[in-house]
């Protein structure tokens, strides 16, 4: 606005200024209108194709919406697949790993950021060293121990071997340093043991920071692909993100299931994002910090 | 400090325990806190690491023994033009993400941070609109994709035949010189939102002072962007660039579901190798290597990004 005030105080053109000014919010956000619909194409064609009969979704004329409801997708999905157990599958992992992961790193984090002792800096220096690899370079070495521990097709090797996370330990670090440390003192003075102070004074403080972290480890799970595509076949333990393109059938062209279960996958997300943008948004800027 | 033996009650176990537990625990709890982290750690990545390096080093197939070999697996690399074409696409990639989706991101975050967008409210809206494709996973956008890219029926070539007929069709993911960039377009698709909001961060960062007094000195808006928001937003352009090339090198599951890499090969990524190397072939040693190779590059890039992010420092 005071931009604003510069120009026009000093030109006689200002009227002109304006209605140029006007011109130009109206074109661009015209174009951003565009491609607000560019982004939403996909997802329409996701959510109206899943009510759609086969030879609509494939179609050579150009139609967004069916031409009447076509439910049968969805009976399909949950009459004929093991959809409903795949998605408790993949909420139970996600879950289960969120959950863990989650203690295992605060309670390190809280370690690394409230207390001196020996070796503190070398290992804490080794495990952020760590997140800086490409975790593809494990995939060998970790399917051949799984294999002999006798894991695969199990729910164990999706939720146990990436628990330990080394980014979140270092996010959860970040945050507890920043809980002041005369509170951990005064509790110390009234004789509250370490492990009461973690529990009871820095997880409460923390409580945005852990909403924050366990919606990007929900993410990674929620995301997960290469891993669980390694070390399952057993269906009955399919995740989504592997039953989804299994559903597809052998010639690849039985899209109406598939796009009836990847709008089920997707709308509770979107859902959740619409409630906690905050907190999401939070979360996937900080996780995309992992470079 | 204290209390005298003599008037001390006589101690028990019990009491030994509790009283080298308050001095002490403040020595010992910090390791109990780090032990179930660093278990899990040492176990399943530590380790891990190591032995694919031990790996790198062998030729192991399936569950044979494996043999030293040396720098064997490494220099078949150099000579093996599978992995050179997918290390060659995955650059591609890399450079498609970064001269295309960045700067595109970078115009989004000026266009909804300008006075061109007036209103707070749909300033958020548009931010939020281009932010829910992160929302959906790699496998559920390649299927989304997948019935646009359909060549017989899908919905790009049902509007090229309807305006062209027939003859205007385009593979998308069966051409292999288009196969590439429609792979680029759902990567454009999902990230460009969330590298605009990195921009738009860091230009709420910028102070307003500074652009109003370049504006009272005279400076046209090319001026303004060119002389202050881009030298401004060095880290941010450093971080998104990064970003874009990281990316690249975990490209996977688009690839694998809509083109298997193909068509002969014109989509194929490092990633995607590794995994047929390592779990179609079973070369165990090989597939090592490849991810060594991968560890290589994006160490190579942290350095450079230290070594940027330094130099930047000192201006």
């Amino acid at each position: 606005m005071r931009i604003e005030a510069a120009f026009s105080t000093r030109t006689v053109r200002s009227a002109r200024v304006r209605r140029n000014r006007w011109l130009g919010i109206g074109v661009v956000n015209l174009l951003l209108i565009a491609l607000v619909c560019v982004v939403a194409l996909p997802f329409v064609m996701m959510v109206f194709g899943s009510l759609k009969p086969q030879n609509e979704i494939y179609s050579t004329s150009i139609r967004v919406l069916p031409s009447k409801w076509y439910p049968n997708n969805y009976e399909k999905l949950f009459g004929e697949t093991m959809y409903v157990r795949w998605y408790l599958n993949t909420l139970g992992v996600a879950l289960a790993r969120t959950i863990l992961s989650l203690f295992l790193c605060t309670l390190a984090g809280f370690a690394f950021a409230k207390y001196e002792f020996r070796f503190k800096k070398p290992l804490l220096i080794f495990v952020i060293a760590t997140f800086t690899l490409p975790f593809q370079v494990v995939l060998v070495p970790l399917y051949k121990m799984t294999q002999a521990l006798g894991w695969t097709n199990t729910y164990w090797v999706l939720v146990v071997p990436f628990a330990a996370n080394a980014f979140i330990i270092f996010l959860a670090r970040q945050y507890i340093l920043a809980v002041p440390s005369e509170l951990l003192e005064a509790a110390r003075i009234d004789g509250a043991g370490e492990l009461s102070i973690f529990l009871k004074i820095v997880v409460p403080i923390l409580k945005p920071a852990l909403a924050v972290m366990s919606i990007l480890l929900f993410n990674m799970a929620w995301n997960d692909y290469l891993w669980p595509l390694i070390v399952l076949n057993d269906q009955k333990l399919f995740i989504l993100n592997l039953a989804l393109p299994a559903l597809r059938g052998p010639y690849g062209n039985e899209y109406g299931t598939v796009l009836a279960g990847a709008t089920l996958a997707t709308l509770p997300v979107v859902a959740v994002f619409v409630f906690m943008q905050r907190q999401f948004i939070e979360g996937i800027m900080a996780g995309a910090l992992k470079s | 400090m204290s209390a005298p033996a003599v008037t001390a009650p006589p101690l028990t176990l019990g009491g030994r325990w509790d009283r080298w537990w308050t001095k002490n625990q403040i020595k010992v709890l910090p390791y109990v806190f780090i032990a179930p982290f660093f278990i899990l750690f040492a176990i399943f990545l530590a380790y891990p690491i190591l032995e694919a390096f031990y790996l790198s080093f062998m030729r192991q197939k399936g569950t044979d023994a494996p043999q030293f070999i040396g720098l064997l697996n490494y220099t078949n690399m150099l000579g093996d033009p599978r992995y050179l074409r997918s290390l060659g696409n995955t650059t591609w990639f890399a450079l498609g993400s970064v001269f295309v989706l960045s700067p595109l991101a970078f115009f989004l975050a000026i266009a909804v941070n300008s006075r061109l967008v007036p209103w707070p409210n749909v300033k958020s809206v548009y931010r939020l609109a281009f932010f829910v494709p992160l929302l959906t996973s790699a496998v559920v956008t390649s299927l989304m994709f997948g019935i646009l890219y359909d060549y017989n029926s899908g919905f790009l070539n049902a509007i090229l035949i309807n305006l062209w007929g027939e003859g205007a069709k385009v593979g998308w993911i069966r051409d292999p010189n288009v196969a590439l960039w429609s792979i680029l377009v759902i990567s454009v698709w999902q990230f460009t939102g969330l590298n605009s909001l990195y921009f738009l961060a860091g230009l709420q960062n910028i102070p307003k002072e500074m652009e109003e007094a370049a504006i009272i000195d005279g400076a046209g808006r090319w001026a303004l962007l060119t002389k202050i928001t881009l030298p401004l937003l060095r880290p941010v352009i450093l971080f998104v660039i990064v970003q874009a090339i990281n990316g690249a090198y975990h490209l996977f599951a688009q690839p694998y579901l809509l083109t298997a890499g193909g068509p002969s090969d014109a989509t194929l990524t490092m990633t995607m190798y590794l995994y047929e190397t390592g779990f179609s072939y079973f070369n165990l040693g090989y597939a090592s290597a490849i991810g060594y190779s991968l560890v290589l590059i994006i160490v190579a890039l942290a350095m450079a990004q230290l070594w940027l992010f330094g130099a930047f420092r000192e201006d």
